[in-house]
């Protein structure tokens, strides 16, 4: 013992650096050298030998009743080997992520423009599409259910879904609804405790995620009757719980396994095509793929709830909030996603990052014949920041204060209470993230002699040399849940192995946390090597053959499936040191495992991990669950519902061509606190993009829905933003950690896409004086010629 | 009917091939190289971009037929011929610019011509050059750091002061 001990204390010196390429640092994503060589293998690049191409056909309607399908003609067509109909469904003929509300093809009625009603599998795509148009269909068309007002009257303008057919919590085509009250309320006699009393009614638009891989897998037949998926999803294990009751199948019979995922953000949440692949398979025993063409993904996943919103604050003279009343109304559309959360996130996070004694909410989800909306990144949180920011820069200006200084003066801390009475209980930096924004740095101002054009509005389209353009600054804060909430254990599970492979100790991270580009297997990697002191660390192909990792959604998947891979690694740790104490009887209580070695901060390195796990792989599964929640009340809206909160603030500078009603995002700063950034790199990547979706949905992106019907399905006619249409992105992070968080870290992905398309919309405000109440913003807002 | 032509220097050749198919597809589905992607393919994202005859195009948009006896080079191709990562490729890993990676391939083509054009352009040259090609992950920004990277290191490389 004493030789190793000085061998080791000679040694310490150079092992005590923990990998550089551990948690904090920002090493290299594992995928990086396959995506860029172009060989990483996406769900759209699957291949089999003999595999046919799946189809559906879709509805051209948002409501009618189905009188009959003619298959004969499509089954004629040389090289369809299959035309399927909900009567051709082994199982349960339903599904759902909340509710089992959506058949998996349309049985007697579609409910929505773009509903699948048959499939096609054929021996090529082409043949597919013709054997898809030969389908007859008889359709008795009926008057869609697309307003608010005809889905609140379903006596005089009827049901989307027949009063006993699915229930939710709603009623009527109420698919979801929660009310809050906190405090006093909103009474009269509240109301007389203000002095200024500001309402608004604002309007947000359906956005698209516009994720650019297409919903596309593989479904392969097996021998054992059971089929193998390769699918892009967020999350495989809640894919097979709603596949397998309607294939007909055992869980265990499906299997699945995460193929290259090109972009989710909550697109990729509920299912789309994965049963119809699999139907397919089942019925031709040939291997099908399905891949989305462009228009098809507009139809084929939920998209943003559009928003209609009625906000009223009051205020006393010298600035502090008194009360906020709030009515939000969510179209779900034909069927139910993830609406009821979405509602729930609404109502809880609706009054924003602020103390407000006394408090109002209600907020509903419909049911109507428009597109079906679910998860899109930031949910709920999202629309009600553009009401709640929007309010909080008029009560400003009403009282003639500073946008800023007026938000830091009701902005909530440690220790605060929400409406819902949950207690913040890590930092919420509210003020310092806005001190911060505001502090840094402005841009130049617009460079009339050395104008490039393609920085003004317009850009490229030369349709200003700088005359008409007028430069604004706005500011915005918001806040958003991280995880699932409302009581639902969202666990997540991982494997981690540690052997020697190769003459070197090597750790294997095994779950099925659906990688979607946003670097979670880089930050796995990191956590085993940091717990785990080694170098070489593998991440298994995500599949069904470890247990759940949940959603790559809700913020969660660092926090949830990081911390999973940290308990598992810190048991494998265990376990080891634990042989190592009964192979040499070490007594210290101070030992750990540092660049592939086991060593005491008393009695210097004791064994290499190499000589000391020998032949024996050590391989632990652990799960890894969040502090549990509770539903909100129904009816008050009480109760501890969120797992863990997190806050963006920006700044928004636009030059705006207020003859034209161009606008052209000059610089969008954010500040967040990341309680701990595993990679920084990533981190800021995330806030980035999340900003960027932030700015399309200010200025650019809405899925035009008329009379239920879409009119925009394509990139051609719904806008994404360009590299000529985003600024400069600065960024600042600050790392406060939450005690209850692994590493205290904080979920990154969902808040700046929350907060930052407000602040947009107030430099807008501020360049023309022109009161926006509509996201995305239009040029005929700023000229009006609406 | 069959079409040949050469892809990243060498002779391919596709039977059976419907009039109708793109270069996408044919590219993607019958000669093997899955690396240009399909997110719209109508020719506004950019992800599908491949070089025919030395000029970027938007590989959804080519008719098979059109590229009968003429050079196709896509990102396969872009790796040194010691299957070495290209220099573009390199500062797309190296500043972060790659997440979900689907308009990683057509963003590495257009960026290799940019450079070849002009090995230092300006912020607003590579906004221009680039504004063919969406990207929803990473609000460019990585992407334009990984651009001013490949140029540095284009211009060091050949002992051009920055």
């Amino acid at each position: 013992m004493s030789t190793r001990t000085i061998q080791g204390q000679k040694n310490l010196q150079n092992i005590n650096q923990a990998s550089k390429d551990g948690i904090g640092g920002s090493p290299l994503r594992p995928d990086g050298t396959l995506k860029v060589k172009g060989e990483f293998a996406y769900s759209s690049d699957m291949w089999h030998e003999d595999m046919l191409w799946g189809m559906a056909l879709r509805s051209p309607h948002p409501r009618a009743n189905i009188l009959s399908v003619d298959i004969s003609e499509a089954l004629k067509l040389p090289g369809v080997y299959a035309v399927l109909t909900h009567q051709d469904i082994p199982g349960s003929k339903f599904y759902g992520l909340e509710i089992q509300d959506q058949p998996a093809l349309a049985i007697d009625k579609v409910r929505y423009h773009g509903e699948a009603i048959a499939l096609v599998a054929a021996d090529h795509p082409e043949t597919a599409r013709r054997a898809v148009k030969k389908i007859k269909v008889e359709y008795e068309v009926l008057t869609p259910i697309v307003t608010e007002e005809q889905c609140l009257d379903p006596e005089t303008h009827g049901y989307v879904h027949e009063p006993h057919e699915f229930k939710s919590h709603g009623y009527g085509n109420i698919c979801h609804e929660q009310k809050l009250v906190s405090g006093l309320g909103v009474t009269d006699e509240v109301r007389a405790l203000a002095d200024v009393v500001i309402s608004g009614d604002y309007e947000v638009g359906m956005q698209d995620q516009a994720f650019l891989g297409p919903e596309s897998g593989l479904a392969v037949p097996a021998e054992d009757g059971g089929i193998d998926l390769y699918i892009a999803t967020q999350w495989l294990h809640v894919d097979r719980q709603q596949m397998a009751p309607v294939l007909g199948l055992p869980e265990e019979k499906v299997r699945l396994t995460l193929a290259g995922v090109g972009g989710a953000f909550g697109g990729r949440e509920d299912i789309s095509m994965q049963i119809h692949a699999c139907l397919l398979a089942q019925h031709t025993g040939k291997p099908v793929k399905i891949v989305y063409a462009r228009d098809e993904s507009f139809y084929g996943h939920v998209h943003r709830h559009p928003a209609k919103m009625h906000y009223e604050h009051g205020v006393t003279r010298d600035g502090k909030l008194v009360f906020a009343d709030c009515r939000i109304v969510l179209d779900g559309g034909a069927y139910a996603s993830a609406s009821p959360a979405v509602v729930g996130n609404a109502a809880s996070l609706g009054h924003g990052p602020y103390v407000i004694p006394n408090v109002k909410m209600h907020a509903i989800a419909l049911y109507s014949n428009n597109p079906s909306c679910g998860a899109m990144r930031g949910f709920g949180a999202v629309q009600a920041a553009f009401g709640y920011e929007s309010q909080m820069d008029k009560l400003a200006e009403a009282l003639g204060m500073d946008p800023v200084e007026f938000r830091q003066l009701n902005a909530m801390a440690e220790g605060d209470h929400m409406p819902t009475g949950q207690q913040i209980d890590s930092p919420a930096p509210v003020a310092e993230l806005l001190q911060r924004v505001k502090d840094m740095p402005l841009p130049p101002p617009l460079d009339l002699d050395n104008l490039d054009i393609r920085a003004v509005p317009g850009a490229l389209s030369n349709t200003s040399h700088g005359e008409g353009i007028v430069r604004g600054v706005g500011y915005s804060v918001g806040i958003k849940n991280v995880g699932f909430s409302e009581g639902f254990d969202d666990y997540s599970t991982a494997r981690v192995r540690l052997e020697v492979i190769g003459g070197e100790p090597v750790a294997m991270v095994h779950t099925a946390m659906a990688e979607v580009g946003q670097g979670g297997v880089t930050v796995h990697a990191q956590i085993a090597r940091t717990e785990l002191g080694v170098e070489q660390v593998t991440i298994h192909p995500a599949n069904t053959e470890v247990g759940s990792a949940g959603s790559t959604s809700a913020s969660r998947q660092t926090y949830m499936t990081g911390g999973a891979v940290k308990l598992a690694a810190e048991a494998v740790k265990q376990a080891l040191i634990t042989k190592g104490r009964r192979r040499y009887g070490w007594t210290q209580n101070d030992i750990d495992l540092v660049a592939g070695k086991v060593v005491s901060e008393s009695a210097g390195v004791l064994v290499s991990m190499v000589d000391l796990l020998g032949d024996e792989a050590i391989d632990l599964t652990r799960e890894h669950h969040h502090r549990p929640t509770v539903p909100f009340d129904k009816e008050t809206g009480q109760g501890f519902g969120h797992v863990q909160y997190t806050f963006c603030a920006n700044r928004a500078v636009v030059d705006v061509d207020v003859e034209l009603g161009l606008v052209k995002v000059v610089e969008l700063t954010a500040v967040q606190d990341v309680g701990k950034a595993l990679n920084p790199l990533s981190v800021v990547g995330q806030i980035q993009g999340g900003c960027t979706q932030a700015l399309g949905l200010a200025v650019m992106e809405e899925i035009i829905v008329k009379d239920g019907k879409v009119r925009n399905a394509s990139f051609t006619d719904y806008l994404i933003p360009t590299i000529l249409d985003t600024p400069p992105i600065p960024v600042e992070i600050l790392e406060l950690p939450d005690p209850n968080a692994p590493y205290g870290l904080r979920g990154v992905g969902e808040a700046p896409t929350v907060s930052a398309t407000p602040s947009i919309v107030a430099a807008i405000r501020q360049a023309t004086g022109i009161a926006l109440t509509r996201i995305p913003v239009r040029p005929e807002h700023l000229t009006g010629t609406l | 009917m069959r079409i040949t032509f050469t892809a990243n220097g060498k002779p391919v050749e596709a039977d059976d091939v419907w009039e109708g198919e793109s270069l996408l597809y044919v590219l993607r589905e019958r000669v093997g190289l899955p690396g240009s992607k399909n997110a719209c393919e109508q020719g506004e994202c950019g992800s599908c971009t491949v070089y025919l005859d030395g000029t970027p195009v938007c590989s959804c948009l080519v008719a098979a037929g059109q590229v009968q006896d003429r050079e196709v080079r896509t990102v396969e191709g872009l790796a040194e011929e010691n299957g070495e990562l290209g220099l573009v490729q390199q500062a797309f890993i190296d500043a972060g610019a790659v997440q979900c990676g689907f308009c990683t391939p057509g963003l590495l083509v257009q960026t290799d011509a940019l450079l070849d054009r002009d090995d230092q352009p300006s912020d607003n040259d590579i906004r221009e050059a680039l504004s063919g090609n969406l990207c929803r992950c990473t609000g460019y920004e990585k992407i334009m750091d990984a651009v001013r990277l490949a140029s540095a290191r284009k211009c060091a490389g050949k002992g051009v002061s920055e």
